[in-house]
Formats: structure tokens, C-alpha cells, sequence
């Protein structure tokens, strides 16, 4: 295991404005995939995707909520003390960004904060790491930022993912956003994506 | 020592980066929502787009190609006064022409040329909020907002054909984003209403001022609001430019002599001179060659 001082980005701010354009590339263009930054050294559970996105977002004014894994871990909570300072959450709902190390440590969608309908910016993101974000059964998405349809095809997603992102978008404008990591890179799905079976 | 290594890269401090970087991260998922942010003093006036000059700062990377507009011209003095800036505090390379460009920050104006995927257009907004002249009251708009109240200003729509025959807006004329928020596209001219819709490129907007963020991803429907009986409509230019021939663009007035001279021009300066440089003539465009 690294020390706590170790595994930051090697060049903090110029890796982070390249990590935020991946992640905002994702958002923009729903359903593709954008190369993150590497971080220097990772810990066990805490991928260096979910590290390079805690890195560039988080800080002593973003409440995270942890999965279980995640927070038994000291290294990991040392690690996001000392890089972040973001205070750590138990409830889902006063977390506004979620990072859960695989889909079966997540609890429902619904759990976390949607925000409000005057508000609903103040919803949680949730950075969820998968086993791959290409190879798995193939879904259509439709919505803003993507022309006409995509398709993404994802590996390891929650149990009952397309009902709980179905609801999730019946809230809109409330609603969580959502950051799938694997393999160095994001994919992003805003609550506006709409997401069926087919072809 | 350099001058620029008095300044964090792009001038901001990684804080409040993260901070706009989170508000334009929510204003992409809620299009035509304006997220708030606390907006910071940045070393120039406000009417000097502050806002967009700090969305510009929180996703520059030195990698980008930055140019800067203002009312379709890269010369004037407050373009080329933030197009410094960016070339001081992050090193970046810039350009007037908007196919190269990866950042546009404008005031006023959209370009002409199609603007690509990749290509991010920062508009700097004075007046945020299309509500706020029909209701002052920031508790009000919100709620207005929250619950998809636009009766009030399709009312006031309404009230300008009944006396003027038509809608008499043709700067900062409301659209609604995606079938659910009204937005205020910023005081560029109704002309450009239109290249918002369905553009390849990811549109931010930021209101320094009135500390409001807010987006339109690529491929989103931006509708400008109309009537049955009165369809949203462009305007229309009688002759072409000028110096350029070019139709179907914006043009600037430009008074030539006491006389009450006066020609028609692109108001999108790249537009013209890139339309000059390959060959076409407008009316006056042949006089001042010969002169
Ligand atoms: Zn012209």
C-alpha cells in the first residue's frame, strides 16, 4: 500500500482540467467513452478512474458518500482526507457525488439526492466503477447530446439498472447523474438519457 | 521569473475551478437550467463578460485554440483584450478563425460556418434570467421555473403582436430547451436562434454578474417560442454584404459619409474576410480594391 502523501496526479492542475474535459465530454455526448488521466498510484479498491475523477471534483465543500468496501478502508478514507479534505457521508441522500467501487455495493438510485424542482442541480453524481464499459449487452440511448440514437454496451451494471434509470428519468428536471468507469476511461449519463432495449 | 508564473494556469484558483467545473457539469445534465455558482472578481470589468471569461478559464487546457467575438468581430477591443488574457494566464494559442478555433467565446453573435463537434461556444450573458422582466423577484422566477409557469411570458409575446402586428424581440428572444426550460439565449440577435438548435457543438453560458451557469449539450432541441399564428421568423436582409456578396447572413449597418452613406456588412468578420480571400466581391467590395 502506497502512503497516504503518494498518488495524487503528477501534475495536479493541468491533469485536472484534462480529466474534467473527459468528464464533461461524457456528459455532453452521452454513451461514449472518454480516456481519463491516470493518477500516480492507486489504492486496492479505490480504481485510478475513481480516483482521477475524486481528484478533480471533489473538495472540502462536496459531501461524498463511500460504498461500504470503500469506507471500511482506512487507506482509502486517509487518501481522500488528505487529497480532497471532503467530508465522508454515510446517507446517500446528503452526498453530492457517490463513488462505489462495483454495482452491487450501490443502493438504489433513488436513495441518493435528487435534488428539488427549484433546485435540481443540487442532486448527487454518482461515479460508479463496472467491470467494462464495452462487450456487455447492447442498449440504445437517445436524448440530448446524442445525434439521432447511440448505443452503449456495458458490463456490470446494477441488478435492475433499466427500471431504476427509467424512474429516475420519469423525475426530471430532479434526478441523479451518473459517471461509469473501467479500463481508464468514463462513460457519462445524464438524467436527460433515455435508455431502451433494441437495436 | 515569467510574468505568467504570478498566476495559477488560467488564472483561477483550483477551488473555484472545481467549483464552476461542478455547476457546468449540472447545467449540461438540466439543459436551459441555470445552475448557481459564486462568481468571482476577475481582473476586468463585468461588462466585460466575466462570466464567460471564468467558464472559458475552468475548461481551458493549453492544448486548446481560443477565439474570441464580440458582435461577430475578433478586432474590437474587448475580444482582443480577453484573447490576450487567455494567451497571458494559460499560454494557449488563439485565432479569428472560428474552424480552428476549439473555444469560441462570443458576445452577441454565433458564427456563420456550422460549428463542428468538439468546438465549445462560451457566451457571456449580461441578463441571465428571461423571466426577470415580467418578475423581479429571483423566489419568484424559480418557482416559475420549478413548476413550468410560462403563461406570463407568452402573454407578453402575445401583447406585442397585438401592437406591433408581429414579435417585436429580435435580440435575446426566448427559446425553450428540449420541451421543458424557457432560456435566455443572451443578447444575440433572433437571427441566430435557429443555429442553436440541433448544433454539433456544446454551448455554455456564463452570467458573471448575476452568478448563473447554464448549457445546451450538442444535438438539443432549442426552440424560439411562437404562435400558431405567428411562427417564430428571422431576420431578413434586403441586399447582400457589401464587401463579400455573402446572403443569408447577419449584417452590420456602417455609416460611410456625413451624407448618410451607408452599406450593409457581415456583422461575422472571419465570414467575410475568409468569403473575400476566396474569391467573392460584394457591390462595394470591388471599389475599395480599385481605390
Ligand atoms: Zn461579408
Amino acid at each position: 500500500m502506497d502512503t497516504i502523501l503518494e498518488g495524487g496526479f503528477s501534475s495536479p492542475v493541468l491533469n485536472s482540467q484534462t480529466a474534467f474535459r473527459a468528464v464533461m465530454d461524457a456528459l455532453a455526448n452521452p454513451g461514449t467513452v472518454q480516456k481519463l488521466v491516470a493518477p500516480l498510484s492507486t489504492h486496492r479498491r479505490l480504481g485510478p478512474e475513481l480516483v482521477s475523477i475524486l481528484l478533480t471534483l471533489s473538495d472540502h465543500d462536496t459531501p461524498i458518500w463511500l460504498d461500504d468496501t470503500l469506507r471500511s478502508d482506512p487507506a482509502v478514507t486517509e487518501f481522500i482526507a488528505f487529497h480532497t479534505g471532503a467530508p465522508v457521508v454515510a446517507e446517500p441522500g446528503r452526498a453530492m457525488f457517490a463513488f462505489a467501487s462495483a454495482a452491487a455495493a450501490l443502493p438504489r438510485l433513488d436513495q441518493f439526492n435528487l435534488g428539488t424542482q427549484e433546485y435540481p442541480d443540487r442532486s448527487t453524481t454518482i461515479v460508479l466503477a463496472v467491470e467494462a464499459l464495452t462487450g456487455g449487452e447492447q442498449l440504445v440511448v437517445r436524448g440530448p447530446g446524442i445525434k439521432d440514437h447511440g448505443h452503449i454496451n456495458l458490463v456490470g451494471l446494477p441488478e435492475d439498472f433499466f427500471a431504476q434509470w427509467s424512474a429516475n428519468r420519469e423525475l426530471f428536471p430532479r434526478g441523479i447523474d451518473l459517471l461509469l468507469v473501467a479500463d481508464g476511461a468514463v462513460m457519462g449519463l445524464p438524467r436527460t438519457t433515455r435508455i431502451s432495449e433494441g437495436h | 521569473m515569467t510574468t505568467t508564473a504570478q498566476y495559477n494556469f488560467a488564472y483561477l484558483d483550483e477551488q473555484t475551478k472545481r467549483m464552476i467545473r461542478r455547476a457546468i457539469l449540472k447545467a449540461i445534465a438540466i439543459p436551459g437550467y441555470q445552475v448557481p455558482f459564486s462568481s468571482r472578481e476577475m481582473p476586468m470589468p463585468y461588462g466585460w463578460g466575466t462570466g464567460g471569461v471564468q467558464v472559458t478559464a475552468s475548461i481551458i487546457g493549453p492544448d486548446d485554440v481560443l477565439k474570441v467575438i464580440d458582435q461577430g468581430a475578433d478586432d474590437t477591443t474587448n475580444a482582443v483584450s480577453i484573447r490576450a488574457f487567455f494567451a497571458k494566464v494559460a499560454q494557449v494559442q488563439t485565432t479569428t478563425r472560428t474552424a480552428e478555433a476549439t473555444i469560441i467565446q462570443t458576445r452577441h453573435r454565433i458564427p456563420e460556418r456550422a460549428l463542428q463537434a468538439g468546438q465549445i461556444l462560451v457566451y457571456q450573458v449580461p441578463i441571465p434570467e428571461p423571466l426577470r422582466f415580467l418578475e423581479p423577484r429571483e423566489t419568484e422566477t424559480r418557482k416559475m421555473h420549478a413548476l413550468e409557469e410560462y403563461g406570463l411570458m407568452h402573454v407578453k409575446l402575445y401583447e406585442d403582436i397585438a401592437r406591433h402586428g408581429r414579435i417585436a424581440t429580435t435580440y435575446a428572444y426566448p427559446v425553450k430547451v428540449e420541451g421543458r426550460y424557457v432560456m435566455d439565449p443572451s443578447p444575440t440577435p433572433k437571427f441566430d436562434n435557429p443555429k442553436m438548435h440541433m448544433s454539433e457543438a456544446l454551448q455554455l453560458f456564463g452570467a458573471g454578474r448575476e452568478h448563473r451557469i447554464y448549457a445546451v449539450p450538442p444535438h438539443t432541441e432549442v426552440v424560439s417560442l411562437d404562435f400558431e399564428d405567428h411562427p417564430f421568423e428571422i431576420q431578413h436582409f434586403e441586399q447582400p454584404c457589401a464587401l463579400c456578396g455573402a446572403e443569408q447572413v447577419y449584417l452590420d449597418e456602417v455609416i460611410l459619409d456625413d451624407a448618410g452613406g451607408h452599406m450593409f456588412v457581415c456583422s461575422d468578420t472571419d465570414n467575410c474576410e475568409e468569403r473575400r480571400n476566396a474569391g467573392f466581391v460584394g457591390s462595394l467590395g470591388v471599389q475599395e480594391a480599385a481605390e
